[in-house]
């Protein structure tokens, strides 16, 4: 889980590295013409993935019980829209918590780890060796030691999310650029005023790259988490649902999910425009 | 009364010698410059003197009061513009008194009277990628003028620059030097540069580098308009290229 992540979020960095050296006035033209380009192939495959899965379901080529068209999962998505709107709220609200908590913990582990060579030296190998233990296996564990309220799902919501935050950030406080951190010693800055001067705002764009990778990770964290155990969540409705056989309605739970967790992406990117305005003004 | 003092400076990475027993003097309202070879130890020199290094030996005094390995007391601008890609021209202009506690709204105010005298009226809101290498030299400029009135250290502020852009960037220089009356010690490795630019040049040369000569320009200011295509100015520059 460590290493593709890792060169995920420095591929999402370099990409924007990338098009930064480019800046030239045609190649950006040319590169939004492409862009406009590249929306229309997924629309299409995706009309044309669900026009053979429609067909494969209403011809009978796969039992309807086991593959319910994406008619059935639509008018499924409509009849029990309000009960997934209640578990989805108790989901979202677990995710919101623990993404918090796990931004805060990756936050300051990045700091004091960045800070303090010891705490680096320490730390690091523990905080890799958690991501190396599968989410799936801790999940039961966490439900017998603190019950099935709220608490072990925020817990497994930290633990998944914090990771990504606290190595990209590290990383974006260690390549701070050394002349200008000589360039503010040289005007007498502190070290705190380093860190909020430097190293903070050239790590934003990591930042967010990997707070894009940990939302949709929280969302799958806290469904994970219920599965295992709970009274309500999208997780329970999950469990619930299967046991009743009801593969529309898993479906339906499904697309919600990927839904929100595409949702909530889009919102970092606005938060992220928002936060870096000087990447908007090429 | 800005004066400043260094005595001797030695300096070594690894026991490489990197700069010996370099003495120099700055005194008030001069531009002097340090000229040599490029890797001579120039920049280690600023370092030095900026506090940023403790040198092995000697020490550096600024007004009678000794600085060596305080950073803090000089204006350094370091051998690239190092404006800050995320902060506006006026807040990376502003940064030094940021960071000397100043709020906000007022370290703006202060910094905005200045930036029509720099020629950078309109660029107060834009981000640095928006300007020319020449604007954002002059914006960085600026910025270091704002961290100290006194002595400014300038690393090859030029030198980035393509040679239309740099006589512009002379001219522009020693116009304004001649309002703002900052005593500053810039590096070049541009002998042409040296002559048109300041009142004293000391060269710095060998391994270990040391100031092997020093040459006063003496050539009222404002420098005539035709000064580097004259007979002086070649002497100069004939004098210089054989000591190096
Ligand atoms: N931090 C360092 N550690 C070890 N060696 C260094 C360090 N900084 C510079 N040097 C070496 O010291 C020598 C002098 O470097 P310096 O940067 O002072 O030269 P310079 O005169 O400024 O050159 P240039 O004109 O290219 O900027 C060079 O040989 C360089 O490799
Ligand atoms: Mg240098």
């Amino acid at each position: 889980m460590c290493l593709p992540l890792k060169r995920k979020l420095q591929n999402t960095t370099s990409k924007r590295e990338r098009k930064r050296i480019q800046g030239g006035r045609g190649q950006e033209q040319f590169s939004r013409k492409s862009y406009a380009g590249e929306k229309v192939w997924p629309v299409l495959t995706i009309i044309i993935i669900l026009g053979i899965w429609q067909t494969a379901s209403s011809t009978g080529m796969v039992p309807r019980f086991m593959l319910p068209s994406p008619i059935d999962v639509a008018k499924a998505f409509i009849i029990d829209f309000p009960l997934l709107m209640s578990n989805a709220k108790v989901t979202l609200l677990e995710a919101f918590i623990g993404l918090g908590m796990g931004v805060a913990v990756g936050f300051l582990m990045a700091v004091l780890m960045d800070r303090f060579e010891k705490m680096y030296q320490a730390f690091y190998p523990l905080i890799v060796l958690t991501q190396t233990v599968p989410t799936v296996a801790i999940a039961p564990l966490l439900v017998l030691w603190f019950g099935y309220e709220m608490l072990p799902k925020v817990i497994l919501i930290v633990i998944v999310t914090f990771f990504p935050v606290t190595v990209s950030l590290l990383d974006g406080f260690k390549s701070a650029d050394r002349d200008t951190v000589n360039l503010l010693r040289s005007m007498g800055a502190s070290k705190v005023q380093i860190f909020w001067f430097v190293k903070f705002p050239g790590s934003l764009g990591q930042f967010f790259a990997s707070l894009r990778i940990s939302v949709s990770y929280a969302v799958v964290g806290a469904v994970i988490a219920e599965w295992l155990g709970g009274f309500s969540g999208l997780g329970v409705y999950m469990t619930r649902v299967k046991k009743a056989f009801s593969f529309d309605k898993m479906f339906a739970v499904i697309f919600l999910i990927s839904v929100i967790s595409l949702l909530l992406m889009g919102a970092v990117n606005l938060l992220q425009k928002k936060c870096m305005p000087w990447e908007e003004r090429e | 009364m800005a004066e400043l003092i260094v005595t001797d400076v030695t300096l070594s990475y690894e026991n490489r010698h990197v700069i010996e027993d370099i003495s120099i003097e700055l005194h008030e309202n001069e531009l002097v410059c340090l000229l040599g070879a490029s890797g001579g130890g120039k920049t280690t020199l600023f370092n030095v003197i900026s506090g940023l290094y403790t040198p092995d030996t000697g020490n550096v005094t600024l007004n009678g009061e000794d600085i060596t390995g305080q950073p803090g007391h000089i204006s350094y601008m370091l051998q690239k513009d190092l404006l800050l890609p995320y902060r506006t021209i006026e807040d990376n202009v502003a940064l030094p008194l940021l960071l000397k506690g100043e709020k906000k709204r007022s370290a703006r105010e202060k910094v905005n009277a200045y930036f029509e005298e720099f020629g950078l009226q309109d660029t107060q809101k834009k981000y640095p990628h928006q300007l020319s290498g020449g604007m954002r030299q002059r914006a960085a400029l600026l910025r270091t003028y704002m961290f100290s009135r006194d002595v400014a250290l300038l690393d090859e502020p030029f030198s980035a620059l393509d040679t239309l852009t740099k006589s512009d960037m002379h001219r522009w220089y020693l116009d304004v030097m001649d309002k703002i009356q900052l005593s500053t010690l810039f590096i070049t490795h541009d002998i042409d540069e040296a002559i048109l630019l300041s009142d004293r040049i000391y060269l710095l040369t060998g391994i270990p580098g040391r100031i092997t000569d020093e040459i006063i320009i003496r050539e009222p200011k404002p420098r005539r308009k035709d000064f580097h295509m004259s007979r002086e100015f070649l002497e100069y520059k004939k004098r210089i290229i054989e000591k190096l």
